[in-house]
């Protein structure tokens, strides 16, 4: 059974990753604002919570587990406000022709 | 050399870095910026010597962490009473450097 | 394990680019979110050192409100970049600062390696009489019962801090309210985080206070992440500033200094001493203490990030 739970966690931390250096790259090759941010929010919601996911065997206590899904939550929620943010005066600065 | 010691040596290049930054940029504000790297240098530092002294179920010395929570703290409000300086000095002269070419500018009202 | 060496050197390695590109890149405001990224590592460099405490400070305090406080100033100081870069030193005293920063490093990190084995410590000491305080987590014994003069002296220099910021308000907006009028955009993503952030970073930040006692966390962390709240509403608009002259504002200021000062006084006839607790007392008033200097902390870091006025106190 614990065999198990190690193989997801590392199995689930390693796609987080992969979502993690996809996002990366986004933002270093696309080519505006827009796209970056797109990029960005993979690696937020997708790789964040695979992370997460992947952490959960490991937590002692259902409380420290429902703390580490709060912490995913809010930086979704960071992330997605700062992402709109940023794409509203993007789309000011240079409106789509 | 173990992993401990890097925390150290990058506690020094910090201060390093920082220090080069602190006497080669111009900005006044990029100034104050090195400085706070300075600090956080001395601050790793500090937090190497606590790791070593870690003892009894303890996972370091509390006295130097002690002393590292008060001085991140009072480093911020330093840094905030030096970017009150510098915005009150760009209100008051127009420019935001400490060169003394223009002349004196007059002490806003 | 051998593992650690790879993760650590990788994380310090992280540290000291994101260092150099700081203080190298020539955009101040590039350089500016180039610290934001290097305080968050270094909160990582923290908890590696198990030091969660400081790694929680380091993260709220240095990546999060100097960050703040940096990007705001780095937005107005904007029309005088260009003249700034202008008078940037010479090839010849960079190289001559380039030296003089890689001694300076050079004897510290002699000094790193030459530290005595096996490592002085204080820890035994602490371990020692921590039971007498009813505290749990030795960081915060040591700053409020061991070494409360100097956590008592810190909260009198946030103080000094802030009256020294509010010196340089313009004599015509004396007691004025810091900083712009935000305009509030009601239906806007910034107002929506406003309201559905702040009650949750209160019971957060209240939670982290209460569970310093035993526990990573404290008065500081809690005081900063109030602050962080405060701000947020006043940045989307949903509050205003209060101004400088409001009494009740000087008394929130105030309260933390003056309490733990009546504690420490209090102290001489019932403890022998300044700061001295009476037995069995020492947890519900180091409680009493943080719980007054954490309101404090956070009204002065909050005023420390806004500065000093910038309008008359008329709404």
């Amino acid at each position: 059974m614990s065999l198990l739970l190690d193989v997801w966690t590392v199995a689930a931390v390693t796609a987080g990753l992969f979502f993690f250096l996809a996002g990366t790259v986004g933002l270093l090759r696309f080519p505006d604002t827009l796209t970056r941010l797109h990029a960005l929010t993979k690696a937020d919601n997708l790789g964040l919570g695979l992370v997460v996911l992947g952490l959960l065997p490991r937590v002692d206590g259902p409380l420290a587990g429902l703390k580490l899904i709060c912490v995913w939550l809010l930086a979704l929620l960071a992330g997605a406000t700062a992402s709109q943010l940023i794409a509203r005066l993007a789309r000011r600065a240079r409106p789509p022709a | 050399m173990n992993a401990l010691t890097l925390f150290g040596l990058c506690g020094s290049a910090l201060v390093g870095i920082g220090l080069y930054g602190l006497i080669v940029n111009p900005q006044p504000l990029r100034k104050i910026l090195a400085f706070n790297m300075i600090g956080s240098g001395v601050f790793l530092l500090f937090g190497f010597v606590a790791r070593r002294g870690a003892a009894l179920g303890m996972g370091g010395d509390p006295v130097p962490q002690a002393l590292v929570i008060t001085g991140i703290v009072v480093a911020f409000s330093a840094t905030a009473l030096a970017v009150a300086l510098l915005l009150r000095l760009h209100e008051a002269t127009g420019s935001a450097t400490l060169g003394a070419a223009d002349g004196d500018g007059a002490p806003g009202a | 394990m051998i593992g650690g060496i790879f993760v650590d050197g990788g994380l310090l390695a992280m540290v000291v680019v994101v260092a150099v590109w700081t203080i190298l890149v020539r955009d101040s405001f590039a350089a500016v979110i180039g610290y934001a990224c290097y305080g968050l590592l270094l909160a990582f460099a923290w908890v590696r050192l198990a030091a969660i405490d400081a790694a929680l400070t380091e993260a709220a305090i240095g990546g999060g409100l100097t960050s703040v406080l940096l990007i705001r100033a780095v937005v107005r100081l904007r029309a005088t970049e260009a003249s700034a870069q202008a008078e940037t030193p010479g090839r010849l005293q960079r190289i001559l600062a380039a030296v003089l920063s890689a001694a300076v490093a050079g004897a510290l990190g002699v000094v790193v390696l030459g530290l005595p084995e096996p490592a002085p410590s204080l820890a035994p000491r602490v371990a020692e009489h921590i039971a007498s305080t009813g505290l749990g987590n030795a960081v915060t014994a040591v700053l409020l019962a061991f070494r409360a003069i100097d956590t008592l002296l810190e909260a009198v220099v946030l103080v000094y801090a802030l009256v020294a910021v509010w010196a340089l308000t313009p004599d015509r907006f004396w007691g004025g309210r810091p900083g712009p009028k935000y305009a509030v955009e009601p239906n806007g993503m910034l107002a929506y985080l406003a309201r559905l952030l702040p009650p949750l970073g209160i019971v957060v930040g209240i939670y982290v206070f209460w569970v310093g006692a035993d526990l990573p966390g404290g008065k500081f962390q809690a005081g900063t992440l109030l602050a962080a709240m405060w701000l947020l509403t006043i940045m989307a608009g949903l509050t205003d500033v209060p101004p400088i002259s409001r009494r009740l504002l000087r008394i929130a200021l105030a309260a933390g200094t003056v309490v733990f000062l009546a504690i420490g006084f209090a102290g001489v006839p019932l403890a022998g001493a300044f700061l001295a607790y009476p037995e069995g007392f020492a947890k519900p008033l180091i409680l009493l203490i943080e719980a007054a200097s954490m309101v404090s902390i956070a009204v002065t870091l909050g005023l420390l990030v806004v500065g000093p006025p910038e309008r008359s106190g008329a709404p």
